[in-house]
């Protein structure tokens, strides 16, 4: 990583969650914590990157993401450029590497990518001049969305006045298809850095490899674990991404790990329930726990926004973004 | 482009060897307390007037401002703080910078009396910066500006309604000013740039 646009630290892309020292993430979230001021007034818009350019690169299908970097970049007034895999000269054959010099052409001084392969992002950082931001990249990291989730976090469990806070002490279970969850890998990275206790909840077959490595704990034994909870995060079964079978029927699966309103009252009385989305209701994550007063899910999106209008500010607004 | 923060060197004791105090605490309380009585005459009494504290010393001084204007006239002035670090033009000269707090009082600033208020004026792109960021927030009435120090060497057609002092200095030359609220005492210094 070279440059040093975030005052805190070194970054010119965003890649990893495990990039980010404690500071830097807290930078993230104070500033994003002033933005949200932006989104209640009547001109939610800000003058600071004028005149850049913004590229969403999205290999793989995307609503929510795209269109939330689409927002944040908007709102800083930097032009959008939306470039999808889909109709474009990648179903012609075109390889990344080629795309990301046609893109570099254009001038885009930060290219946001989303591609099935994990570390796409790393290797389109070593091509490119401008900053990349990582919107997810296969089963690796989505860094972003982990970020917005400690927000949401810190908003919703922290002291009135959180700047300056990490999460110490947080309790978070994060529960389901952990193994292809490139948002259950960020937000351990994240917030394990935050000071927050996480727990990984899946079945024996949806538990990643080695991860007894990683800075968090490990259990199969979900109501155990709710009840000591202070967020359950839920995640999608992402069957697009399953080559085998990891489990007898959605049935069982939905018996055994998915969040009822059953298992919902094991929670205590403060805890928070939360989705990346997109959600599979009645699977990981029953109707009427998703439209709970508990669950963060709608804020998640709109803290989205601002959040990714921090990161883009934070990468692009300062002196080595134009060096 | 606000007072230079102190350097660590400078901070303890009483003393700040090598730099000269052009205003007291003293002093500092009579000039504020005559550019409130100031801002009372322009404003008749203060109606519907809003102070605003640019960050960081411009908010210990709005809210000074207001405290005063509460104890002459006995009514109360809204005061905030209005960051203005997205709306700077040289953002792009140094590394991104870690936002302020914007906290503009309930009664916003529609068909008010904005006063800014900051530390010192010095090329006015601050106060370029914050007259564009007040537009994104509403539609005052009026717009005026108290400083602390005005220290010349303007690079933009702005002027302030209110100063505590007016202070000519050389261009090289720095003025730090120190308030109780964020540097533990009240003192405005002057001093060489490259100490």
């Amino acid at each position: 990583m070279t440059g040093s646009p975030m005052p805190a630290g070194r970054h010119r892309h965003l890649i990893s969650a495990a990039d980010l020292s404690r500071d830097e993430a807290v930078l993230i979230l104070d500033t994003a914590a002033e933005l949200a001021s932006v989104a209640g007034r009547p001109i939610r818009k800000l003058p600071t990157l004028r005149g850049m350019t913004v590229v969403n690169l999205f290999f793989e299908d995307s609503t929510r993401t795209r269109t939330s970097f689409e927002a944040a970049a908007k709102r800083l007034s930097a032009d959008v450029i939306n470039f999808s895999a889909r109709g474009s000269s990648v179903a012609k054959g075109e390889s990344l590497k080629d795309t990301a010099l046609t893109l570099e052409a254009m001038g885009a001084d930060a290219v946001v990518v989303r591609h099935s392969a994990s570390g796409a992002a790393h290797r389109l950082a070593g091509w490119v001049t401008g900053s990349v931001v990582n919107a997810g990249d296969g089963t690796h990291e989505h860094p972003t969305q982990a970020l917005l989730d400690a927000f949401t976090m810190r908003q919703r469990l922290g002291a009135p006045d959180q700047r300056g806070g990490g999460l110490d002490g947080v309790r978070v279970t994060i529960v389901g298809d952990v193994l292809h969850s490139r948002v259950a890998r960020s937000n351990v990275l994240l917030l394990a850095t935050l000071g927050a206790e996480v727990t990984l909840v899946a079945p024996p077959t949806l538990m990643p490899y080695a991860v007894e490595t990683w800075p968090c704990k490990a259990s199969y034994d979900f109501d155990a674990e709710l009840r000591k909870s202070d967020v359950v995060m839920m995640l999608r079964v992402q069957q697009e991404r399953m080559t085998a079978a990891y489990f007898p029927s959605i049935r069982e699966y939905s018996r055994r790990y998915g969040l009822d309103a059953g298992r919902m009252a094991l929670l205590p009385e403060h805890a928070i329930v939360m989705h990346p989305g997109p959600m599979n209701r009645g699977v990981e994550i029953a109707a009427e726990v998703a439209d709970s007063p508990r669950s963060t899910i709608v804020a998640q999106v709109s803290n989205g926004v601002i959040v990714r209008m921090a990161v883009l500010y934070l990468l692009l607004g300062g002196a080595a973004a134009a060096a | 482009m606000c007072a230079m923060r102190p350097e660590p060197g400078h901070e303890q004791g009483a003393g700040h060897p090598g730099w000269k105090a052009v205003l007291t605490p003293e002093e500092i309380r009579r000039a504020l307390s005559r550019v409130a009585h100031e801002i009372l005459e322009r404003t008749h009494g203060g109606e519907g007037i809003v102070l605003l504290g640019i960050p960081t010393r411009g908010v210990p001084l709005a809210r000074r401002l207001a405290a005063r204007i509460a104890e002459f006239e006995g009514t109360s002035a809204p005061y905030g703080s209005l960051d203005v670090t997205m709306h700077r033009d040289d953002l792009r000269l140094r590394p991104a910078r870690a936002l302020q707090r914007t906290e503009v009082p309930s009664g916003g600033v529609d068909g008010k009396t904005v006063v800014l208020v900051d530390d010192v004026l010095f090329s006015g792109r601050t106060i370029r910066a914050a007259l564009d960021a007040l537009n994104d927030l509403g539609r005052p009435r009026a717009v005026q500006l108290a400083v602390l120090v005005d220290r010349g060497h303007r690079e933009l057609p702005i002027r302030a309604d209110y100063v505590g002092k007016n202070l000519p200095t050389a261009y090289r030359e720095v003025v730090r000013v120190l308030l109780e609220e964020t540097d533990g005492e009240d003192s405005v210094l002057l001093g060489e740039r490259d100490r």
